[in-house]
């Protein structure tokens, strides 16, 4: 009962931070993606020097913990006028990039080389063939790879209350030292998280099904 | 130029590695010529055709399309490939489009033209095809005999001078070949120039012009289906005849 209370007593903040977690994810995925694609492009280009740079901006992002990528992103960007929310956008979009950028790699390669074959005999360029043909079957694949990879970055968000951020988790400790509760406020942001993370997995459940109609 | 020669091949080379896979390969097509390449698996007839159509590149030797040397250093091969229609085994069908869309596709996307005249021209190829009644399907819902012949049209949209079939029957269960082939047929009647690698030797016969058999990279005979079939010259037409009959 005491848990109830509390969680009806802070529901206002807590709502508040989870809106911002929100948009720290769904920013930082959005231009992920780009990033991603970006990256898969350069992977998949069969040119050496460009794999080479996908290559080692992957080993950068996997070899250090993202903690450190954020404040790395923080000191440096917000050192150059960036606002602390975009320099974490931007810390966060540079580590699911490379995520991303494997997925996107994967669900490309994924494609039968004979859809590719197929719109070229039309006269397609290798673009054009890219963009109409590989691309949109690529995205479908890549569907739940994706999802799973914005639930990790819906959580990994937490790291922003490391630089001030006042986002779920730092919601939930600001409390808790307040209260000399952690454990209560602690539970209780979970149930934030989970909720945010069904309500994105019944999003992308929607949007998978769709796509499947043509299957 | 001899003027009705559509395509004009002259010792044609070519390799993938260490594998030399095309051995000095001549052959001439002329205009509404349709013929039959035969002969074992691995024999270089898939990469003979795809190097017809630019989608491998030759290692040596000539390539004659429509009167012009065709190099990759002076032609837009993409501009080539408009008009040079592939049919493959497998279909090669756009999943994410219906029929429709697979079928207008490229002439919406690569020569541009207006949608309601590839509309139009599109739903004239289905019909022609006999698949009206599936425009609006997704290729996953069609039969494989289906498929092909969605296929075909989608070649045919971009209204090609010559068209290559490799192997379009191969994959089909076997009572849903005769629709593909008389859909095949009704091209050749409507005077399409054609090479098609196949092992149908009843069509091959009844409407091919001319049959030829490859061994190994090489082209070892080539002659009129029937006495090519019937009465082979050479001893490796014959010991293959003999083994896929
Ligand atoms: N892209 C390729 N890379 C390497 N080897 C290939 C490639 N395509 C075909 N080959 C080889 O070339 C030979 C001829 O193949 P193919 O033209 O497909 O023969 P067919 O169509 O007569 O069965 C085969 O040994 C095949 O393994
Ligand atoms: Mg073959």
């Amino acid at each position: 009962m005491d848990l109830l209370t509390k969680f009806i007593d802070t529901y206002p903040v807590f709502l508040k931070g989870m809106l911002l977690t929100f948009q720290l994810t769904a920013v930082a995925v959005f231009i992920a993606i780009f990033i991603g694609l970006f990256f898969a492009f350069l992977k998949i280009s069969r040119i050496k020097v460009l794999e080479w740079i996908a290559d080692i901006y992957i080993f950068l992002v996997r070899g250090t913990p993202l903690v450190v990528q954020i404040f790395i992103f923080y000191f440096g960007l917000t050192a150059l006028d960036i606002s602390q929310f975009w320099s974490v956008v931007l810390g966060l979009a540079f580590h699911n990039g490379a995520y991303i950028a494997e997925i996107f790699r994967g669900s490309i390669q994924s494609i039968d080389k004979g859809q590719m074959e197929a719109g070229r005999s039309l006269g397609m360029t290798a673009g054009l063939a890219m963009r109409r043909i590989i691309l949109p079957q690529a995205f479908r694949r890549a569907m739940p790879p994706l999802g799973n990879q914005f639930i990790i970055a819906l959580k990994d968000s937490s790291l922003a209350s490391f630089i001030g951020m006042y986002e779920l988790f730092n919601v939930a400790t600001t409390y808790g030292s307040n209260e000399y509760d952690y454990m209560s406020y602690l539970l209780i942001v979970a149930v934030y998280y989970l909720v945010l993370v069904l309500i994105f997995s019944v999003l992308v459940n929607m949007v998978e099904k769709r796509m499947a109609s043509s299957d | 130029m001899s003027e009705s020669y559509m395509i004009k091949v002259e010792k044609l080379n070519k390799s993938f590695g260490d594998l030399h896979v095309l051995k000095d390969i001549d052959i001439t097509v002329k205009e509404s010529d349709v013929v039959c390449l035969i002969g074992a698996s691995g024999s270089g007839k898939s990469t003979l055709l795809r190097c017809l159509n630019f989608l491998e590149l030759k290692d040596s030797g000539n390539i004659i399309f429509e009167g012009e040397k065709v190099e990759k250093e002076t032609h837009d091969l993409n501009k080539v490939r408009e008009k040079v229609g592939m049919v493959f085994q497998h279909f090669h069908l756009f999943p994410h489009m219906t029929v429709l869309e697979n079928v207008m596709e490229a002439p919406l996307h690569v020569k541009k033209l207006s949608k309601d005249q590839v509309k139009k021209e599109a739903q004239e190829l289905l019909r022609k095809v006999g698949l009206s009644d599936k425009e609006n399907v997704y290729p996953s819902k069609l039969s494989g005999g289906q498929k092909q012949r969605v296929a075909i049209a989608r070649a045919l949209a971009m209204k090609p001078d010559i068209m290559l079939f490799d192997e379009p029957t191969s994959a089909l269960d076997p009572e849903l070949v005769g629709e593909v082939l008389s859909t095949m047929k009704e091209l050749a009647e409507e005077g399409m120039t054609m090479v098609v690698v196949t092992h149908e030797m009843g069509f091959a016969k009844e409407v091919a012009d001319w049959a030829v058999y490859m061994h190994d990279g090489r082209i070892v005979e080539v002659g009129h289906p029937e006495d090519l079939f019937n009465n082979p010259k050479e001893e490796r037409t014959k010991n293959f005849l003999d083994s896929v009959l």
